[in-house]
């Protein structure tokens, strides 16, 4: 017993909402059932580019069973101003054209207008009848094009910002940014910049990959339930990942004062990045202004696809040197990201990403955000990092390989340690680069042997920075000596276990005596989103504190009982003790009431970091050459956890990222007609893998525990998907001898490669 | 046109059930929104993701891809019918003690996918399970831990049959 | 999805009926494509007429001859359970659990699969190498013709209003005789061919008796390769004969490019899986001979 730390952190417990979870109970967004509720359809622009020169929604609205029709008009106009969308700020003019087009439909699936009616068939109907008169634009949907001067323009009023200030360019770079490391110089051109050390290199290797959109595809569409009451207070029944960053963005699209916006967190079938922005919230909202009563709204499979936040395509250069020693010289990179209509910002996030792992003296980043005619695009699971690290990861291994390293040595021989300076900056705190490194060498599947022709055995490396940030947690002592844990963070994937579990280790209680709420926005302190892997991190955190305050408050009840001071009291694995006498946590917890009322505990955190994570894939395949199929024979994932509160959950969060990251690798994309229309949106064509197309996941968590978090943690939400495509691209070379620089990598371009080469 | 709505009468979760629905109204509109259980998901409305399963007649069948009406005369289990009073059935429970669950969203239909199978086969192989659970996609597990899921379920039902 | 009707009838007098009144009607089998067309706009129809409760479509037997009778509406998890179908007919049964996932082939059938007449479609090849006869019936009786004249376009087949796909008769297989069906798709399964490849093969001594090649996938419908099979009728069954027939069936094939696969990848796809579905073919019927 005494030699592990804890007693509950690590243990594996059936989580608090499983009944729910596998009767059916449990209530997702378009659960929700409310007297008088309508059903709403929103109209679509089947234009990727065009400006709307009339809308007429008179035949809609008097189509039997009909209740209301909203349109752009029917949006507040208030004074413009930049608002914190989470992952970027954005002009609040956008955040409400993307609800309802105004006056120009920016991508195929922009929302023009909606209907709400007896049943979903009759909204759609109706719908159709809506006339109107678009007048078709040029659109822009490749992201290099978009970058020329002489490029349509998404937005007329788009002026690029370059390294942090707003220049008077127009077109469609969003943003250009720098982040420079060491040594540099002005290129020969005169253009930019390039780090010194390349001259200092044996080899060089520069290359030049692809990166196709893709989507989180959870498998719940977004849905929205509102109901405007008639005291003029909204009230919003939805599947978010953060009900507070909701209820904000709800509240300025609608220009209402935030305190008269109540947001439901639903249960979330799956979000993965995609259920930060608000799509529907807004719409359902206003129809039921109109019409009275509460209106929902699902989106069909296909709007999930055209109309809410996949993630972006990627261009990206990497060169990188390094000596005969096996050290990195010098690395340069250049990324473009495709942030579909409206600025993004996750070219930066992958940038701060690309080369963490390493220790590069010399480096340029230069990175562009770019808006194309396309959905807005939204996080995907460490957004932007799975395109970088499949581009980074790539050129290291070509490295490895020409030094005749091993591909593991290499990396560990440039590997970041706490103290090495990020490209964006900040320096690393302690983090288990080297240690995932290790593991991976020596984990039975590096070290076995791979035989049959056409098989090759691929690894890679990935980081995600995680994020801090605010959270609020109570926690009321029931008298028969349990606790209720109300909490802020949304739970995606089991965190109110995860979280409960936490403050059971400080109270000395069983996970199954802490009972978790996921509290509405009126009824609890707010919580940012669950997404950065922040929740087991920071909530946990909060809970943690929340408990030592239950705690504190405890021991002053005992010492009022046992007449002592509270200092002169010992909390021990829920044992109170002074002295001789002592008293459990449930036999004081039914004296709350004579000795002064209920005890409730309050914690509230807001780190402004948290201790990144890093994980690693190691990938066996098989090809056929005849086809071009790849076959996945064996995957491990690696992660380090810094301390695993519930290793089933973190297994769970390292193959599940490692699926959507073998998806990503392999099947997955948007793949567009000549007019910008998405010509796959249906989970038939898009391709998700199924159990057949993944094989047995194994995992080993690392446990390199973050020295700021009471417990160690390290969020493991992120950093699983970051490696697989470059793990499986590099295992590919090592079957065939081919390299392909596009994902995912289809079996026609492996053909065709393999072709080429016999050429 | 006269719209006429249709009477259909059929068995839901051993209860005869009896609603009336417009013949365009796929069978998971009638149970989620005539009957209230919205235990069955919808995740595609094309047959494409599994979330909407039910067995239908002893038979898995996505729920979206079949129309109301045509369930007169049916008996239909769906997720709400699984357990025994308050006991859960040993496929729940085996998906909760594995940590097949996380979003929960795909669980209903994998966990239905996962009776019909072993109502068929009683021991399914490894590659038995995951061609009977490929029409269902799960984005959040990487399906490892549901196979273990089956794989639990299905040794404990042989136990019980014993 | 716009307003429609929706009829059950018992009997094909009685369909037949249905269908010449509603000249909107459209037969509904399992509706595992209909339903997702019609919710796409792709298909309209004023009523649905549910064919499944027709005792002629739900027919699965032989009859005196060995023939196999099955009808159109028999569900593919019933073809591939059958242990007559899997006896007989192994390739037919394989192909059955193939279309689509389990929950699918419990309301998909052959007889939808082919009146979809989608040209990806798996079913269609598997029934013209086994030389799959439809038997189609109308209010002025029945008229019966060979699989590979059923579909006349994407979508389009031979089917005139009011007229219904009643089922397939199937020759009993050959001895000596094998067949089988191979395709490519990115994912495992769930997914449309890019092309697909079925042979059918009988073997005399080290020769091939006869050898029929049909492919999806590759032409506006399912398409029989008949200068494959006259190519190899009478040659020793070696690994060059079955390679220029694969050639020969690369060359007949007509794909475009669309987003499922390139013409080009599907071209080289038709000549790989048309050699490896003739090898396993040629397996089997040698299995059969042993």
């Amino acid at each position: 017993m005494s030699d592990r730390p804890y007693e509950v952190i690590g243990t594996r417990p059936v989580r608090h909402d499983g009944a729910d979870k596998v009767t059916g109970r449990a209530k997702f967004g378009a659960d929700v059932r409310l007297p008088g509720m309508v059903y709403g359809y929103v109209l679509r622009s089947p234009h990727a580019h065009a400006r709307i020169r009339r809308l007429d929604t008179t035949r809609a609205e008097q189509f039997p069973g009909v209740l209301a029709v909203v349109t752009a008009a029917d949006l507040p106009e208030s004074p413009d101003r930049p608002v914190d969308l989470v992952e970027g700020t954005l002009p609040l003019r956008y955040v409400r054209a993307n609800v309802l087009a105004r006056d120009k439909v920016l991508y195929k699936g922009h929302a023009v207008a909606a209907v709400a009616a007896v049943n979903r068939h009759v909204a759609e109907e109706a719908a159709s009848l809506i006339e109107v008169d678009y007048e078709p634009l040029p659109a822009v949907l490749d992201v290099l094009g978009a970058m020329r001067e002489d490029a349509p323009r998404v937005h007329e009023d788009l002026r690029m910002r370059e390294f942090g200030e707003t220049t008077e360019r127009a077109g469609n770079i969003a943003e250009h940014f720098r982040f420079v490391l060491g040594e540099v110089e002005p290129s020969p051109t005169g253009e930019g910049l390039v780090p010194k050390g390349f001259a200092d290199a044996d080899v060089i290797v520069e290359r030049e990959f692809r990166t196709a959109m893709v989507h989180q595809g959870y498998l719940e569409p977004q849905n929205a339930t509102a109901l405007w009451n008639q005291d003029g207070r909204v009230y919003v029944w939805t599947s978010t990942q953060g009900a507070f960053s909701a209820r904000e963005a709800i509240a300025w699209v609608l220009d209402l004062p935030v305190s008269r916006v109540c947001v439901y967190p639903m249960e979330v079938g799956g979000a993965f990045g995609g259920k930060i922005r608000i799509y529907l919230e807004p719409v359902a909202a206003l129809l039921s202004r109109k019409c009275g009563r509460p209106v929902q709204i699902v989106m069909p499979r296909r709007d999930v696809f055209e109309a809410t936040g996949p993630t972006p395509g990627t261009v990206i250069r990497v060169k990188m040197g390094a000596r005969k020693d096996g050290r990195i010289s010098a690395a340069q990179v250049w990324m473009a990201y495709e942030t579909g209509a409206f600025p993004s910002g996750q070219c930066a996030f992958g940038a701060m990403c690309i080369l963490a792992p390493y220790d590069i003296p010399n480096l340029v980043i230069d990175g562009y955000d770019v808006v194309v005619n396309k959905p807005s695009t939204a996080p995907y699971r460490a957004p932007g990092a799975t395109q970088a690290a499949f581009a980074a990861e790539s050129v290291v291994d070509e490295l490895a390989e020409k030094l005749g390293m091993d591909p593991i040595e290499f990396r560990l021989k440039n590997a970041a340690r706490e103290g090495t300076r990020r490209a964006d900056g900040p320096k690393h705190a302690r983090i288990g680069c080297v240690e995932v490194l290790e593991a991976m060498r020596n984990h039975p599947h590096y070290r076995a042997p791979l035989e049959g022709q056409n098989r090759g055995r691929g690894v890679a490396l990935g980081y995600w920075f995680n994020i801090g940030w605010y959270s609020a947690c109570t926690i009321s002592v029931n008298p028969d000596g349990t606790v209720n844990l109300v909490e802020g963070s949304v739970d995606l994937s089991g965190t109110r276990t995860s979280i409960a579990m936490q403050a059971a280790e400080v109270l000395g209680l069983r996970p199954d005596q802490v009972h978790p709420v996921v509290a509405d926005t009126d009824s609890i302190g707010p919580t940012a989103v669950t997404g950065g892997s922040r929740t087991t991190y920071a909530t946990g955190w909060a809970a943690y504190e929340a408990a030592h305050d239950v705690i504190r408050q405890m021991k002053q009840r005992a010492a009022m009982i046992w007449d002592v001071e509270p200092a002169a009291i010992s909390f021990e694995r829920g044992v109170f003790r002074t002295g001789e006498r002592t008293m459990t946590f449930a036999e004081l917890a039914a004296r709350l009431e004579e000795t002064g009322g209920p005890v409730i505990g309050r914690g509230a955190v807001n780190p402004a970091s948290a201790g990144g994570s890093f994980a690693g894939a190691i990938a066996d395949v098989e090809v056929d050459p005849g086809t071009g199929k790849v076959r996945l024979l064996r995957f491990t994932s690696l992660q380090d956890a810094g301390r695993a509160v519930h290793p089933t959950a973190v297994e769970g969060q390292m193959q599940g990222g490692s699926a959507q990251g073998i998806g990503w690798a392999l099947f997955e994309e948007y793949a567009w007609t000549a007019e910008g229309a998405m010509a796959n949106s249906s989970l038939l064509d898009y391709r998700e893998p199924t159990a057949l197309d993944v094989p047995p996941i194994e995992t080993v968590i690392v446990e390199v525990p973050d020295p700021e978090h009471p417990f160690g943690v390290r969020g493991v939400g992120e950093a699983n998907i970051v490696p697989p495509p470059a793990a499986i691209a590099n295992a590919v070379y090592r079957a065939v001898g081919v390299r392909l620089r596009q994902l995912p990598l289809k079996a026609s371009a492996l053909v065709d490669a393999l072709r080429a080469r016999e050429n | 046109m006269r719209r006429a709505m249709v009477r259909v009468q059929t068995t839901v979760n051993g209860q005869p059930a009896e609603f009336l629905c417009e013949p365009r109204q796929s069978l998971l509109e009638c149970l989620r929104d005539i009957l209230g259980l919205t235990g069955t998901k919808e995740g595609c409305n094309d047959g494409n993701c599994g979330a909407c399963a039910v067995i239908m007649d002893g038979r898995l069948v996505n729920s979206c891809l079949v129309l109301g009406v045509e369930a007169e005369g049916r008996t239909i289990l769906t997720i709400e019918g699984l357990a025994r009073g308050s006991e859960l059935h040993p496929i729940q429970r085996a998906f909760l003690e594995q940590g097949a669950v996380q979003c929960g969203f795909c669980t209903p239909g994998l966990i239905l996918a996962t009776k019909a199978l072993l109502d068929r086969i009683a021991d399914p192989s490894e590659a038995e399970i995951r061609r009977w659970l490929a029409n269902h996609l799960c984005r959040c597990t990487g399906y490892d831990k549901v196979v273990r899921a089956v794989r639990q379920a299905a040794a404990e039902l042989k136990e019980a049959c014993r | 999805m716009k307003w429609f009707d929706y009829a059950a009838p018992g009997s094909l007098t009685e369909a037949f009926e249905l269908l010449a009144r509603h000249p909107g009607a459209r037969p509904l089998a399992g509706g595992t494509d209909l339903l997702v067309q019609m919710r796409a706009g792709e298909r309209q129809a004023d009523l649905l007429v549910d064919v499944k409760r027709i005792p002629e479509l739900n027919e699965l037997g032989c009859d005196a001859s060995g023939t196999l009778r099955l009808g159109a509406a028999v569900p593919c998890c019933v073809i591939s359970e059958s242990e007559l179908v899997r006896r007989r007919w192994p390739a037919l049964a394989e192909v059955a659990a193939m279309i689509g996932g389990v929950p699918i082939q419990s309301r998909a059938s052959l007889g939808g699969n082919l009146c979809n007449a989608a040209p990806s479609a798996d079913g269609p090849p598997v029934l013209m190498v086994l030389r799959a006869i439809c038997r189609v019936a109308g209010p002025s009786g029945e008229r019966r013709l060979p699989v590979e004249e059923f579909c006349i376009g994407p979508g389009k087949t031979v089917l005139a209003p009011g007229e219904l796909l009643v089922g397939f008769e199937i020759p009993p297989p050959e001895p000596a005789s094998g067949a089988c069906y191979l395709r490519f798709t990115p994912r495992a399964e769930m997914d449309i061919a890019v092309a697909g490849a079925a042979a059918a093969v009988r073997v005399e001594g080290e020769a091939i008796g006869w050898a029929r090649l049909a492919l999806s996938a590759v032409a506006p419908t399912p398409l029989l390769v008949r200068e494959a099979g006259e190519y190899l009728a009478g040659k020793p069954a070696t690994e060059d004969a079955i390679r220029a027939a694969a050639e020969i069936a690369r060359d007949a094939a007509r794909p475009i490019s669309d987003v499922r696969g390139t013409a080009e990848h599907r071209r080289r796809l038709v000549s790989v899986l048309a050699e490896r579905a003739l090898r396993v073919a040629v397996a089997r019927a040698r299995e059969a001979q042993a």
